[in-house]
């Protein structure tokens, strides 16, 4: 176990460090990227988006934000109060760790783990826990729709996304995502064009964004599985859903784009260009399709995308054994 | 054909676990206003639906019974108030043809020019709200910043946005100018190419069809079994439209098409009222091309409106379908009874039939695409 985190004499104060700097990192995030959605959605739809709050309306993110904590949690009376009190927990905390496994450049990691990628792609896994939590625990018909539809809908499309990422780890021969990285002298995009498309779509419906925003419908089911949730409790699904973006763009610069590596500007300044270039495409999507119907998601998944990905995976096989 | 009367509660059988029942609406973001739809439930597949309607009932009928009909006359453009241009120089129509009093052929022109502008204000707020009601929320703004304009357009000439009360009996209140006229030509001229784009960004998305062709069948035999009419009706097929079939006003001197479509599906009810769209700026250029100069209220409009005793009916293509105003006078000011024959009342009565077997996202689809106006169900 190498990274970042060996700096550290103490491992309980690396740890701390990581934490620390992971919640920073998330905040700071998301308030950009909610200020970034609005603006993008205002400029396709011919608004100006927020203008008042500081510059360009930069702060009006941290001004609702501020809204957000300052109001009261309310607990309705007919939910399951300890499942409901923990869901928006359950969907944040995955997020600390997978953070910290991310290398943002040569050698800038917390945790450089062998199987990093494996431990990623399960903890992104366990948000569907807390999300199914929220849903149940709610009491509520609209909720529990949108739970079932959310846990339906991310265990489906976590296999595409699995068999698009098996290609790219067969031709590094490694599972570290700094070593995949490192590895590739050109981006993997140009050799596994199909395999990051299936990626990208997968990951786009794992973060339950539109066009596969079924589990939070809001003309159907209000707002899904948060339908009961206020205040900052709300907030921390909202949080976990951008960070969600966050990480399966840095996945897919890592495995597609080539990390960090590009000419002139330095490497963890190309990381983010690219993982923030990922993210308007995905923003560029919500704004543009309408909503794909359950079932409809469900098809694509099982009836395209997986064979397709099966395809992909084979031909890699058999370029690489020839 | 015998529907048992919509209970209020949602009754849930102890033995039946299987199925379930939703309460949809009264508050909810797609049931366009205060529909309530009970919903019986298998998962998410729909195995019956009850409207229960009523929430927004305002008793404009009654009102009718308790005040003359020049009093009435605001009331019309509250009945729809997505069209109420139509519906409320529809009711000057009706009282017109009663009275047998003449209009100016210059207020008839405008009626037209008003009338049809709504209609397209009308479809683009249906356009609008049913992207949104698919998740697409980028046509949504787009769809309203061009009715914008249009109301802008009429704004300008009748005073108000929403609920005009522009009519009289015997023409229209306020005359209307050059820079009206050419605002009007100036809006068409530049909403034909709109109306090419909304094609291009919503009609030919992949999306979009999926979500809607085939979903929400409503055949040309089911939609004559419930009066359908409007849209819906022609979007099965049936080139059914008041304005050619029994034209008022001066709408026979105008060369317009009855826009139809077939499947009487979600998707073909989209390309009638896109095409509408397109004919009403037909209209429009045509009534704006031919206007003549003249006074635009009839000179002898009777002090006292009194139409002789006995029963009046008068039908008008309101932008949702047949608008008609059924009147019993017995000479008096006052009506003894006045029915008005809405459109949407009859298209949500076509739910039961419609949606069951249809997925929990559908009754969105659908219920959008027959265009409700809640305040028109529950007059």
């Amino acid at each position: 176990m190498t990274g970042l985190f060996q700096l550290f004499p103490n491992p309980w104060i690396g740890l701390a460090a990581a934490t620390g700097a992971v919640m920073g990192f998330i905040t700071v995030n998301a308030l950009f990227l909610i200020w970034l959605e609005r603006k993008v959605s205002a400029r396709m739809q011919r608004r100006y988006g927020p203008t008042e709050v500081g510059p360009f309306g930069l702060l009006q993110t941290l001004a609702d934000m501020l809204k957000l904590i300052g109001k009261e949690l309310i607990t309705p009376d007919h939910v399951h109060r300890p499942l409901y009190l923990i869901a928006p927990v359950l969907v944040f905390a995955p997020l600390l760790a997978l953070l910290s496994l991310v290398p943002i450049n040569e050698g800038w990691v917390f945790h450089d783990f062998d199987i990093a990628l494996v431990l990623l792609l399960a903890f992104s896994g366990l948000n569907v826990i807390g999300i199914f939590a929220a849903g149940w625990g709610s009491n509520n018909k609209y909720a529990l729709l949108g739970a079932v539809r959310a846990v339906a809908q991310n265990i489906s499309y976590e296999i595409p996304l699995l068999l698009a990422v098996i290609p790219i780890v067969l031709m590094t021969r490694s599972l570290s995502l700094h070593e995949i990285a490192s590895a590739q002298s050109y981006p993997f995009i140009l050799v596994q064009p199909l395999a990051f498309i299936i990626y990208f779509i997968s990951a786009t419906a794992e973060t339950n964004r539109a066009p596969f925003d079924i589990p939070e419908a809001e003309s159907e089911l209000i707002a899904g599985f948060h339908t009961e949730y206020s205040g900052m409790r709300f907030g921390a699904f909202f949080l976990a859903e951008f960070t969600n973006m966050v990480i399966v763009c840095a996945v897919a610069t890592i495995l597609f784009l080539g990390g960090w590596k590009g000419p002139l500007l330095p490497g963890w300044l190309w990381f983010f260009l690219k993982v923030y270039g990922l993210i308007l495409v995905m923003m560029v999507f919500r704004w543009t399709f309408p909503r794909l119907r359950f079932d409809q998601l469900m098809t694509f998944a099982w009836a395209i995308l997986v064979p397709l990905a099966l395809v992909n995976l084979l031909l890699t096989i058999v370029v690489l054994k020839l | 054909m015998t529907q048992p009367a919509p209970t209020m509660e949602l009754v849930q059988d102890p033995e039946d676990r299987d199925t379930y029942y939703m309460n949809m609406g009264p508050q909810h973001p797609s049931t366009h206003g205060v529909l309530r739809l009970r919903l019986h439930l298998d998962g998410e597949r729909i195995l019956d639906v009850d409207p229960v309607i009523g929430y927004g009932h305002r008793a404009h009928e009654k009102m009718a019974e308790n005040r003359d009909y020049l009093q009435f006359l605001p009331n019309t453009s509250r009945i729809d108030y997505l069209s109420g241009m139509i519906y409320n120089l529809g009711y000057c129509q009706a009282i017109e043809k009663a009275m047998q009093i003449e209009v100016p052929e210059r207020a008839e022109y405008i009626r037209i020019i008003c009338g049809e502008m709504n209609r397209i204000s009308s479809h683009l707020l249906w356009f609008g709200t049913y992207l949104l009601d698919l998740g697409g929320i980028t046509a949504f703004l787009y769809a309203f910043d061009d009715r914008e304009k249009i109301l802008d357009i009429l704004d300008s000439v009748t005073g108000s946005r929403l609920t005009y009360n522009y009519g009289r009996f015997g023409g229209v209140s306020m005359d209307v100018d050059d820079t009206f006229l050419r605002s009007v030509a100036d809006f068409s001229e530049y909403f034909r190419k709109r109306i090419e784009e909304y094609h291009k960004l919503v009609t030919h998305n992949v999306i979009f069809r999926h979500r809607t062709r085939g979903v929400g069948v409503m055949g040309a035999d089911l939609a004559l079994d419930y009066a359908v009419t409007g849209p819906c009706l022609r979007a099965a097929g049936i080139a059914s439209d008041v304005r050619k079939d029994e034209p008022y006003g001066i709408y026979d001197r105008f060369d317009f098409d009855v826009v139809t479509a077939e499947g009487g599906d979600c998707f073909a009810r989209h390309m009638v009222r896109m095409g509408e769209m397109e004919q009403s700026l037909g209209i429009i250029e045509q009534a704006v091309r031919d206007i003549p100069e003249g006074p635009v209220l009839a000179p002898k409009v009777p002090k006292r409106i009194r139409p002789p005793e006995g029963e009046h009916y008068f039908a008008v293509e309101a932008a949702r379908g047949h608008f008609g105003m059924y009147i019993r006078s017995d000479g008096t000011d006052v009506p003894v009874r006045q029915k008005l024959r809405t459109p949407s009342f009859v298209h949500v009565s076509t739910m039961p039939a419609v949606l069951p077997g249809t997925m929990l996202a559908d009754t969105v689809a659908i219920l959008g695409s027959i265009d409700i106006v809640i305040p028109e169900i529950d007059r």
